[in-house]
């Protein structure tokens, strides 16, 4: 479970502050597929990078499984990292290391034995279906097999948590699927929460479950995702889902159009 | 073209390696500290020490705007201190390798600042201390940038250390001007002159080798 309270975090720049989260709270349930939706600018990175603090918070807590991550020290903090992952929209990975060797770093970081590290390596590759990619470099993979690599990474040192920031906003159609539907058995088989930040419909209806929509740096509605496209309540989740109605009849006038003649 | 030739080049560029060689070493390795430090206590990185960051660049902007000629003169107390004397070639090497520090610390900060940030990011994202961040990710990623600029500086040491012969270090520099300058000896400046080429051109093309063998690993095509 992930408990946030009164979330708040600020930028100061050169000549005014700007609020990113303002007392910001949410709850995420245990293996839960849980997706942040919010337009660019909303606070949906600040808020995923508070989650493991790589953005420092000004004000409130975080809980996640029973740590509270908000009181750790720089020390406890790393520990507690390695049960987090992470996946990024640029993927990330280090082009001077193999496939091999950029999933190994996380367990060498954590200080396990070779041999400990070979079999997970192979175990967490093979569950990407990246096995016959091992001794490739990042720069002679696809977008798709980058981000597969970068999940493999982030699953090394097992963890309770995933978070992703745009995973799959890189990506073409196709591809996305391909990384949502493997979210989706990672989600499945070893039963840990995905948090997945994006501004794209399509992602959310895809794999969620349970949604939250953030504007202005706080939470304006949160429920299942049948919810948010059925009966959306906040401005911000009626704007997304008119848009996509427009498509919607946009494209049936076309395709009527067309087969017409 | 006299007979003694070959063995004034000889001694000449024996100095001149020697000298290049450990200062080279020494200043290496103070520029990848100075380098190092710098990038890392900066603003939002992972050791951010903005007090440490301002001084170290300012030590480094200090000496880095002493002519070379200056600062050899000023550090001749230090290298009396450190090698006992403050004449010949090892003497030399404790001016060149202060003299260089400077230059080197910020061309490796320079080449680790082209890591980009979202590599060190995912690294701590995992649970990576600072140590394993410097030494797996930084260092690491920008290896090509970093021998590309460590060549640019051994060069620019060879430059220094004929420099450094004028005023009593030995080597080709000092060659040159005693024999080529003072004595007309035409036959030894140009000679010294043809070798000096011939050593940066090498130091070129290995620096230049070793960064296209790591990059053509990294980047080969399937
Ligand atoms: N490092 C930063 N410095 C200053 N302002 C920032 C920084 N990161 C984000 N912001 C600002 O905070 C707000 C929220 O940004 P972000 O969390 O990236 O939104 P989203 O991911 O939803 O697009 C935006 O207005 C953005 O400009
Ligand atoms: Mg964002």
């Amino acid at each position: 479970m992930i408990v946030i309270r009164d979330l708040s975090k600020a930028y100061k720049t050169a000549n005014n502050t700007l609020t990113a989260l303002n007392k910001l709270n949410l709850t995420i349930k245990r293996g839960d597929i849980f997706g942040i939706i919010g337009f660019s600018g909303a606070g949906k990175s600040t808020l995923v990078r508070c989650m493991n603090r790589l953005e420092e918070p000004d004000a409130g807590s975080i809980l996640i499984g029973d740590t509270v991550i908000t009181d750790l020290n720089d020390k406890e903090l790393r520990l507690a990292r390695r049960k987090i992952g992470m996946i990024f929209q640029q993927f990330n990975l280090l082009d001077g290391k193999t496939v091999f060797h950029n999933v190994a770093f996380p367990l060498k970081v954590a200080g396990y034995g070779k041999a400990a590290i070979k079999r997970r390596v192979r175990e967490v590759l093979e569950m990407v279906q990246l096995s016959d990619k091992e001794d490739a470099y990042p720069s002679q993979l696809s977008g798709g097999q980058k981000q597969r690599v970068g999940i493999a990474r982030a699953l090394a040192n097992e963890p309770d948590v995933l978070l992703c920031d745009e995973a799959t906003s890189a990506l073409d159609p196709q591809t996305t699927y391909s990384i949502l539907e493997l979210l989706q058995e990672i989600n499945k088989k070893l039963g840990l929460t995905v948090v997945l930040i994006t501004h794209e419909l399509d992602v959310l209806q895809h794999i969620c479950n349970h949604v939250a929509v953030i504007e202005k740096g706080t939470i304006v509605e949160t429920g299942t995702v049948d919810k948010f496209f059925l009966a959306p309540e906040s401005d911000t989740a009626r704007r997304f889902v008119n848009i996509v109605e427009h498509y919607r009849q946009k494209r049936y006038v076309v395709e009527g159009a067309g087969s017409g003649i | 073209m006299r007979d003694d030739l070959l063995e004034l080049l000889w001694e000449g560029l024996r100095q001149t390696l020697y000298m290049l060689v450990w200062s080279s070493v020494f200043a290496i390795i103070l520029g990848l500290i100075l380098g190092i430090t710098l990038v890392v206590t900066e603003k939002g990185n992972v050791l951010e020490a903005r007090f440490i960051h301002k001084i170290v660049s300012f030590i480094i902007n200090g000496v880095r705007s002493l002519p070379f000629i200056i600062l050899i003169v000023l550090l001749l107390p230090v290298a009396r201190w450190v090698v006992g004397t403050s004449l010949g070639p090892t003497a030399a090497i404790v001016s060149l390798s202060i003299g260089a520090a400077p230059f080197l610390g910020r061309i490796v900060e320079s080449a680790l600042k082209e890591v980009v940030i979202g590599k060190i990011e995912a690294a701590k994202s995992f649970g990576a201390s600072p140590f394993d961040i410097i030494f797996r990710v930084l260092i690491p990623e920008a290896l090509p940038a970093l021998v590309r600029s460590l060549t640019i500086a051994v060069i620019a040491i060879t430059e220094l250390t004929a420099v450094a012969g004028a005023i009593g270090a030995g080597g080709l520099g000092s060659l040159a001007i005693r024999f080529g300058y003072q004595r007309f000896r035409e036959d030894i400046m140009i000679a010294t002159v043809v070798v000096i080429i011939l050593l940066v051109q090498t130091l070129q093309w290995t620096g230049d080798w070793i960064a296209r063998s790591i990059n053509k690993r990294r980047y080969k095509q399937e």
